[in-house]
């Protein structure tokens, strides 16, 4: 029994110390040179534009579904000229950023933990290594990058549209007047609620990219292996999204 | 002992290699002079392609010593140079899927220490030399690995691996997972470029007619060592029980197939 645990903690503790040393490494590749441009737009294009329809389609129902709730809940206590307060914080604070982040994550980091996983299974990795390339600056520092420019654009876009969908839901479903609607929107508008979301929406960009590169280079051999990897890719960077929201809400607010 | 002096392109001394409790290279020991054609031949498992990695820097070794031309493999000072002495023709190609051919030998131009200086123009101009000179048209210059057959992809690899002009040439299993015709135009065109640009090759394969069309010598592995070295036509009756048996079963196997295509 001691011996399980202890085979278990060891096996922990170097996943923990694999994971910090990928990190450290893949944080240090962003900022030295060579920079392979070319491979950064790549994934500005595949992490940003291609993002785009599926967080657009999320946002707007993650907007129209708070409106609702939240004036269900408020005619409880007569309070439901706060809908619009209350949508344009939760999108801007929380929503926008975490269903932003969980739904790229589901997209690119299991892309990312295949294609790298499948470029170690078919020698490319070792390929890049025999040119003298180094595989972190050429795979893992471009998604770093492309992933942390690109997901605080596609936040704003996401609080933007999910804004959107509060107030189409408050004018045409539950008769708000759209000038009083849009009024207090901006009357209750602090940049900070953006900036923050956006700050987040950098960190996940880095959770998601971070997981799906390791996940990919530390994949094992074989079909099965990089359809392994490929899962635990998807599972540890939404994991990692939404334990970053925790900190850096406590971060941010926690005073 | 292996010579380790610069006579020796590859010198390899006694190097042990294991992977957990498994040990896969068991003292190995072997030389490869300068301009020479050396084929590394064995059982599948038996160590080739961990040999090729440990040569090539990407698996540290356990023990002994890999020199070549006078630079050791863990030489960290001249792991750059090291690297540029070799090119290599991976077994399953290893073109990356992200470029198009063209771009993939761009690429590889760019990496090379010898060529990095010269303009976009001038690189692609050598990118196309080499494509077209390893016997592909031009209209693949933009087409994607994925969209073109094996033998094209080898024939792309092979481009790319030439245009640095290295000193050495590794090939990893040259005919894997071709037809017997392609694979033999694959070794034509081999065993041509080798001898045209006058470089050393090492090849690692367990296909006898591969390692008896292009060598100069030959290397037999077996339980991660090197148990005889000499040309092919030696092998037979060379004296040693595990290369006769490895000869006698491959000329088996080649009969039967040239009786079933009978």
């Amino acid at each position: 029994m001691v011996a399980i645990l202890g085979k278990y903690t060891l096996a922990s503790l170097q996943e923990i110390g694999r994971i910090s040393i990928f990190i450290v490494n893949g944080i240090r590749c962003c900022f030295t040179p060579p920079f392979y441009f070319r491979e950064i737009l790549r994934h500005i294009i595949s992490v940003g534009f291609y993002s785009l329809p599926i967080v657009g389609l999320t946002a707007i129902f993650v907007g129209m579904a708070l409106a609702l709730q939240m004036h269900v809940g408020f005619t409880r206590f007569n309070a439901e000229g706060a809908i619009a307060s209350v949508v344009l914080i939760g999108i801007t604070r929380e929503l926008g950023p975490v269903f932003a982040g969980l739904m790229v994550a589901g997209r690119m980091s299991s892309s990312m933990a295949a294609e790298i996983g499948s470029m170690k299974v078919s020698e490319q990795i070792d390929a890049l290594m025999t040119m003298n390339v180094d595989p972190y600056k050429f795979l893992v520092a471009p998604r770093i990058i492309a992933s942390v420019l690109t997901m605080p654009i596609l936040v704003l876009v996401a609080d933007i549209i999910g804004i959107m969908g509060g107030f189409l839901v408050a004018i045409t479903l539950l008769d708000y007047s759209s000038g009083s609607y849009i009024a207090q929107t901006a009357n209750n508008f602090e940049l900070w609620d953006v900036v923050s979301g956006l700050l987040k929406a950098a960190a996940f960009g880095f959770s998601i990219a971070g997981f799906g590169c390791y996940h990919g280079f530390y994949s094992d051999l074989g079909a099965r292996g990089v359809g392994r990897a490929t899962t635990s890719a998807v599972v540890s960077s939404c994991i990692g999204i939404l334990a970053l929201n925790y900190l850096l809400t406590t971060f941010f607010f926690g005073a | 002992m292996t010579d380790t002096n610069v006579t020796n392109t590859i010198s390899i001394n006694k190097i042990y290699k294991s992977f957990g409790n498994l040990q896969v290279l068991n003292g190995l020991s072997l030389s490869v002079a300068n301009k020479e054609a050396h084929v590394i031949l064995g059982q599948s498992g038996c160590g080739k392609s961990v040999l090729l990695k440990c040569l090539l820097g990407i698996f540290n070794i356990d023990s002994g010593e890999i020199v070549v031309s006078g630079i050791n493999v863990n030489d960290r000072t001249k792991a750059r140079e090291y690297m540029q002495k070799f090119s290599i023709l991976f077994q399953g190609n290893a073109l990356f899927d992200s470029m198009t051919v063209i771009e993939n030998v761009v690429f590889g131009i760019k990496q090379s220490l010898k060529y990095n200086h010269l303009s976009n123009k001038k690189i692609h101009e050598i990118a196309a030399e080499k494509i077209l000179s390893v016997g592909l048209a031009e209209r693949v210059f933009n087409i994607y690995p994925a969209e073109m057959s094996g033998g094209m992809q080898k024939r792309a690899a092979l481009a790319r691996a030439i245009a640095v002009e290295p000193e050495i040439l590794l090939f990893d299993e040259p005919t894997s997972g071709l037809d017997p015709i392609t694979g033999g135009l694959i070794c034509n065109l081999l065993k041509d470029t080798v001898k045209k640009l006058g470089i050393t090759s090492l090849t690692i394969t367990h296909d006898l007619r591969v390692a008896e069309f292009l060598a100069d010598k030959v290397s037999v592995i077996n339980k991660g060592k090197v148990v005889w070295s000499g040309k092919t036509k030696d092998m037979q009756k060379c004296g040693n029980k595990f290369v006769e048996e490895f000869f006698r079963a491959s000329n088996v196997i080649s009969s039967r197939n040239i009786n079933n295509t009978d």
